[in-house]
């Protein structure tokens, strides 16, 4: 009956699409239907097939097979929003590289939201996922709720990133900094985040353990702010059914400050909640030792949560914005400096009596390192937000360089350590297949970020003071274009940070597939079974 | 429970005694210095905003005991240059623009603003140095191939109406016949007078092709290009016997030159610029070299 109902909506969702591809107004739209025209029928197929099965699931057992895929997902999509990355870097040091054939397509304007999306969405994205799904079973000590709830939320997350992706590349695109995706993107964004979140809360809910586990506090408020975040951003109305344009409800100011509440709390719960929610249960397994303090976690938490969400106008100071909301962005971007250090200290000092390990254990020593990559971009962050300060460093290089820090050091390698964490454990190895290619991933990964951090301080520094510059009768001494050809050496330094960062996560890529093909099943195991 | 328990020792801190997936926590306080610096930055963050525009009211919001305003403090330091540079800017105005090189002091004030004001505006299509973009149709400022007249009353009119846009009554104009796509002439004389335009500006070229080309020159070039194919500044009609290109001189950009035509823009500045701006800028542009 169920399997009857799934076909008829997959199979009218493959013919509205393949309609909505013939009316389609511009090519975003058309590729756009098209592909959700195949993944329908795709879907359709794999279910028709699935419908004389005998589905035998047993209840009792951990839902890991979408958390290996999650896993897969991780790597490949890390890999591909990289390699953008370092595509896009040679663009800015040799700007030939835009070539012409290539306008309106693979030129720097097209793909940079393509590598911030696949970088944040993808592979940040779906790290949070698979992450929550591991954890959630873990410490709730119960099956995924929901059934095959858990893999809708999976491929339907990667129809998302493959829509958006191949939307922006071909000029569907909303304008919005990190809300790039249009307006039926959206609409599917929605639905996938609220089935991620009845499939979390849902597992939560029927947990075993009494009482709810730090990690889950954050993902939960990740999810949920996330959600409340992208429908305010998103609102617009299209301008065809058939187009990917559409207007914004607000305009002017109102937009931009809407814009950036989002875009601020972004960076706030989708990767510093949701990568602390994987912090505070990969660390302390890792590690073997348990969290340094309780008191600390809650404390840190709720004041997170409440101050990160009022942040959002230190990104439009001296702007149009009026100077009190630019005051009161600054003020709780201050105060938000010790609690997003709690989450610091408590991932630090849980190592207490552990800290040999980081001889011994390339992963661990991984994790601390993204730790202090977090503690020092939260450092930044603050500062970053005073107005003195933003009036040096806002619209330069020194901006990149910071969320690098937090996106490389923090996101990236917390994520590795993760991807190390998972791997033996979900396909049932013996360890890793090799802990040197681990210490060579994390060398690379690690010099990669510091190249890549202080050819930017450098750059963005010396692009605030040159077009501050100003001549003794108050005329401008820098024009614009002094400053692009002042930063070219610091552009190669951070292609070459890049460089090293995206050849550290291919070893990783290659240690991961050797563990899964070369090394022996772990014997002692049995198969992961809710405790109690 | 696979993942085995912490041994507490004597004198460790206490756990919570909750466990999920063998983590524990434990009940350690939160650091002192911690606290500290939290309850510090609350008490600055009230103080601050106790002292600066901060908290939304109805209409508004709370002005701040210090009184600052950032527009307040941007219109002051504008106000504090232009009363500075009010009584040369006017100085530079009321001049004669053609004199005002003779004058040390006023020279010397329009060569600093004016190149002020080109980083700033001009560089995006003439180039940081002036020297635009060959065969890009961004002509160099710094030789004497003048498409408008280079001498300072001419530049000065080029830069405040600008050159074919649509905005400024007064912009010059002018506009070439699209002798291919419009279908004025044939193919093979389009042919012709491309190897007579090679051979007129000392190229290589077809001399067979070029002495027909000549025919179809003279009737349909000659008028703006002069016979000579010197130009005409009064036209903005290139120069066609030298070496100086603005979309380029090879045998297939003259010839789509000749196809399509060429429709180059220049924005009028004067809603953008002062006149003091404009007569600096000017005098900047007329003192790069090829000024005449």
């Amino acid at each position: 009956m169920w399997d009857y109902l799934k076909l008829v909506v997959l199979g009218l969702l493959a013919l509205g699409a393949a309609i909505a591809a013939n009316y389609a107004r511009d090519l975003a739209y058309q590729v756009n239907a098209v592909t959700v025209m195949l993944a329908a029928g795709i879907t359709f197929l794999v279910v028709l097939r699935g419908m004389d099965e005998v589905k035998t699931v047993n209840r009792n057992e951990y839902m890991d097979g979408v958390v290996r895929a999650g896993v897969i997902a991780t790597a490949f999509w890390g890999i591909v929003g990289f390699l953008v990355g370092v595509v896009i870097a040679s663009q800015l040091a040799w700007p030939w590289l835009n070539f012409e054939a290539l306008q309106g397509m693979g030129n720097f304007g097209r793909l940079r939201p393509l590598h911030t999306s696949a970088v944040i969405f993808a592979f940040g994205g779906n790290a949070l996922i698979m992450s929550s799904f591991y954890i959630v079973q873990r410490t709730s000590a119960v099956r995924l709720w929901g059934g095959n709830l858990g893999w809708f939320v999976f491929w339907g997350w990667q129809l998302v990133i493959v829509l958006a992706a191949t939307g922006y590349v071909l000029g569907g695109t909303q304008s919005k900094e990190y809300a790039e995706p249009v307006w039926y993107v959206d609409i599917l964004i929605t639905v996938v985040w609220v089935a991620f979140l009845a499939v979390f809360a849902g597992t939560l809910m029927k947990r075993k353990e009494p009482h709810i586990y730090v990690a889950n506090w954050f993902l939960l408020a990740m999810i949920i702010t996330i959600a409340m975040l992208h429908l305010v951003n998103n609102m617009a109305i299209p301008v065809s059914f058939f187009g990917s344009q559409s207007v914004q409800v607000t305009s002017g100011v109102q937009d931009a400050m809407i814009q950036w509440w989002y875009g601020h709390n972004a960076v706030g719960f989708f990767l510093t909640a949701g990568f602390l929610g994987m912090m505070y249960y990969f660390v302390p397994k890792q590690a073997e030792r348990p969290v340094y303090s309780y008191k600390l976690s809650i404390i840190h938490f709720w004041a997170l949560i409440f101050l990160y969400i009022w942040a959002g106008p230190h990104h439009l100071h001296y702007t149009a914005l009026p100077d009190w909301a630019s005051t009161l962005g600054m003020v709780f971007s201050v105060i938000l400096w010790m609690p997003s250090w709690g989450g610091m200290i408590n991932g630090l000092m849980t190592l207490s009596g552990a800290w040999d390990k980081l001889r011994t254990d390339p992963v661990i020593r991984m994790m601390v390192v993204s730790i202090g990559f977090y503690g020092m971009s939260t450092f930044e962050g603050p500062m970053m937000s005073i107005k003195a300060v933003n009036s040096l460093s806002h619209y330069t290089d020194w901006t990149i360089g910071h969320v690098h820090s937090g996106a490389l050091g923090w996101n990236g390698m917390i994520t590795f350590g993760a991807l190390y964490f998972l791997t033996p454990r979900l396909w049932n190895r013996d360890g890793l297949y090799s802990l040197k290619l681990v210490s060579w991933h994390f060398w690379l990964a690690t010099i990669g970020i510091v190249l890549y951090a202080s050819a930017m301080w450098v750059s963005g520094i010396m692009e605030g003071l040159m077009w501050r510059e100003v001549d003794a009768n108050g005329y401008l001494v820098n024009a614009f274009a002094d400053t692009v050809a002042a930063k070219y050496p610091m552009n190669v330094v951070r292609m070459l940070g890049g460089l090293l960062f995206l050849s550290g996560a291919v070893i990783m890529c290659y240690n991961l597939w050797m563990t899964v093909r070369a090394q022996p099943a772990k014997v002692t195991s049995h198969a992961a079974v809710p405790a109690e | 429970m696979c993942a085995k328990k912490v041994t507490q020792k004597p004198g460790d801190v206490p756990t919570t005694g909750h466990v999920w997936d063998g983590i524990e926590e434990l009940d350690n306080p939160m650091p002192r210095w911690w606290v500290w610096v939290f309850y510090a930055t609350i008490v600055w963050g009230i103080g601050y905003s106790i002292a600066y525009p901060a908290w939304p009211l109805i209409s508004g919001a709370t002005p701040g005991l210090l009184g600052a305003s950032t527009r307040a403090d941007v219109v002051a330091e504008i106000k504090r240059f232009d009363d500075a540079n009010a009584s040369i800017k006017q100085a530079l105005v009321d001049a004669d623009i053609t004199t005002v090189s003779a004058n040390p002091d006023l020279m010397s004030f329009a060569q600093n603003a004016g190149a002020a004001v080109f980083r700033t505006n001009c560089t995006t299509c003439h180039g940081s140095g002036a020297n635009g973009i060959e065969g890009k149709g961004y002509p160099s400022l710094l030789d004497d191939d003048w498409l408008w007249g280079g001498d300072i009353e001419n530049i000065h009119a080029t830069i405040t109406h600008g050159i074919r846009n649509t905005t400024h009554p007064d912009a010059r104009w002018s506009q070439m016949p699209a002798f291919g796509a419009d279908q004025i002439l044939e193919r093979p004389q389009i042919a012709e007078v491309v190897e007579y335009v090679l051979q007129m500006s000392g190229q290589d070229h077809d001399a067979t092709l070029a002495a027909a080309g000549e025919a179809v020159y003279l009737d349909n070039c000659a008028a703006c290009h002069m016979e000579d194919g010197s130009g005409d500044i009064t036209q903005g009609a290139p120069n066609l016997a030298d070496a100086i290109w603005l979309y380029g001189g090879s045998r297939d950009a003259v010839t789509y030159s000749v196809v399509n035509a060429r429709f180059g823009v220049m924005p009028g500045w004067n809603d953008k610029l002062t006149e003091d701006e404009i007569r600096a800028v000017a005098l900047y542009v007329h003192s790069r070299g090829g000024g005449q």
